[in-house]
């Protein structure tokens, strides 16, 4: 009970606080004080943040010497929760026997959820740094094989984020 | 007076007017700029240099913008409210005296002020800002917008109100020097040291009354956004609402002016010094001219921004706070300091 005020806010202020002057000018210092504080802003196209393992941006697919490690199971397919993944499966010669002959990611519907490189059995689809996505029509939007291989070389710092901590 | 004369001053005027504009501009990149500092911001660096330009591509896009007029409005008087507006800001100008007489010609003085030795000079200045209300209520009111009448209601009333306790804190400084004049006002504090240290209550009415006659924050009811919209220039768009903006900053810089002219001792580099023995040159030398322009520069400048600095750390008045402010608060007040004044000064004779 003991912090229970009694009157009103400007019955309860004193002579200093009733003429305003002394609180505007700690109002002021304090505004002051945060002018001479350095900014953190990145000045983006020139300055651009480069992110860590743990980022997921663009989902891209796997590339190595041999080609696509994607074996074209669907599970990626089967699991995106956007239903953003299309993928149409044809044999081949080499010992996967399998590969994606389509493999389309609809990034209008990507949610970067992430489940996708989650269930894959072969790691090859992986959420790569990739954030600047911007596209100039609906079309576009839709990344075929070619826009979606990437060399396994550039995607290290997610695969190994992925062996430490899935 | 003859034709020399008559185009030197043309020409004089001509410059105030674009210096004027300059500045005008300038001082919107410094506001958005200190408003960036201020919320640990950058603030515009992309046009030019430091954002040097971007007031510039600011205003040509507002040319290019489609003016356009509402059809309940009053074509005439919205038209009319902007050029109002920064006509009678641009009219304060020539009475500020920016720098002393440096240039004679045919046995008269010229400085870079238009008509600074007129003998009713703070007057004129107080007169043209009463003039300015009418740009604001007719721009709210022609525009045939609830929001806009809205604001320039509050506009006016605020403006009126405001006026009589500036007028008041002006007179006590009237009386210390004699004379309306804004010359012997700054002669005077060149000889006894500025006003600011013998009427600091003055100048402090004055600065109070001075951010409610430009509309600024804490005071800046009249386009208080979150309940007015845009308050008087809702209905505004293009250059019309450039306009209505510029006057607003040359109405800033012109009370700053005045404030430094009024009470920071003008032109005067040092208080209660002689300045010009102190730096071994000649009263009226064309150095010595130019470092007391520079010293003038630098107080309004200074006062330009302690005004920006109040508005991006205040928060707005409520619209009876304000009334209760100037018409109980600062009236008395100044009437006060005038009657002190009056009785100090006779004593003193």
């Amino acid at each position: 009970m003991a912090n229970i005020k009694t009157g009103t806010e400007s019955q309860r202020l004193n002579f200093w606080e009733r003429i305003y002057l002394p609180e505007i000018a700690k109002g002021l210092a304090l505004t002051l004080r945060q002018m001479v504080k350095p900014t953190f802003t990145r000045q983006y196209p020139e300055e651009r943040w480069e992110p860590t393992g743990s980022y997921r941006g663009r989902p891209v697919l796997v590339q190595e010497e041999s080609g696509e490690r994607c074996v074209a199971c669907g599970l990626c397919s089967r699991v995106c929760p956007a239903l953003a993944i299309e993928v149409r499966a044809a044999e081949t010669t080499d010992d996967k026997e399998r590969y994606p002959e389509l493999f389309e990611i609809n990034m209008l519907r990507c949610i970067f959820c992430g489940f996708c490189e989650e269930v894959c059995p072969e790691e090859a689809i992986v959420m790569s740094k990739d954030y600047e996505l911007v596209y100039g029509s609906q079309e576009e939007g839709i990344l075929g094989k070619d826009k979606l291989l990437v060399p396994v070389a550039q995607l290290q710092d997610r695969l190994e984020f992925l062996r430490q901590w899935r | 007076m003859d034709l020399t004369q008559f185009l030197i001053i043309l020409a004089q005027a001509g410059m105030l007017v674009n210096a004027m504009l300059i500045a005008a501009a300038y001082m919107v990149l410094a506001e958005r700029k200190i408003a960036a500092w201020i919320q640990n911001r950058v603030g515009p660096n992309r046009v030019g240099w430091w954002g040097m330009l971007q007031s510039f591509a600011d205003v040509f896009k507002l040319y290019l913008k489609e003016d356009i007029v509402p059809a309940a409005a009053d074509y005439k008087f919205h038209a009319l409210a902007p050029v109002i507006s920064i006509g009678v800001a641009i009219t304060v100008y020539a009475v500020i005296p920016w720098s002393g007489p440096f240039v004679t010609i045919d046995g008269i003085s010229y400085g870079l002020a238009m008509a600074p030795n007129m003998n009713i000079g703070i007057l004129t200045v107080l007169a043209m800002t009463s003039v300015g209300v009418y740009g604001i209520a007719l721009a709210g009111w022609s525009s045939n917008n609830k929001y806009s009448l809205m604001g320039g209601l509050r506009a006016s009333s605020q403006m009126i109100s405001y006026e009589l306790s500036m007028g008041l804190a002006v007179i006590a400084v009237v009386m210390m020097s004699g004379s309306l004049n804004l010359l012997t006002i700054i002669q005077t504090q060149t000889q006894n040291g500025w006003n600011i240290f013998y009427q600091p209550l003055a100048f402090l009415i004055f600065f109070i009354t001075a951010l409610a006659e430009t509309n600024r924050a804490p005071f800046d009811l009249p386009e208080a956004e979150p309940e007015l919209v845009g308050g008087y220039h809702t209905e505004y768009s293009g250059m019309k609402f450039g306009l209505l903006y510029l006057a607003e900053y040359a109405n800033i810089l012109a009370s700053s002016a005045i404030m430094a002219t009024l009470f920071l001792g003008g032109w005067d580099l040092i208080p209660f010094l002689d300045d010009s023995a102190i730096l071994g040159l000649a009263p009226d030398s064309l150095i010595m001219v130019l470092l007391q322009h520079g010293a003038f520069v630098t107080k309004s400048c200074m006062l330009v921004f302690v005004f920006m600095w109040i508005r991006w750390s205040l928060p707005r008045f409520r619209y009876d706070q304000l009334m209760n402010l100037g018409w109980k608060v600062l009236l008395p007040l100044a009437l006060a300091n005038i009657a002190i004044t009056g009785i100090v000064l006779l004593l003193l004779n």
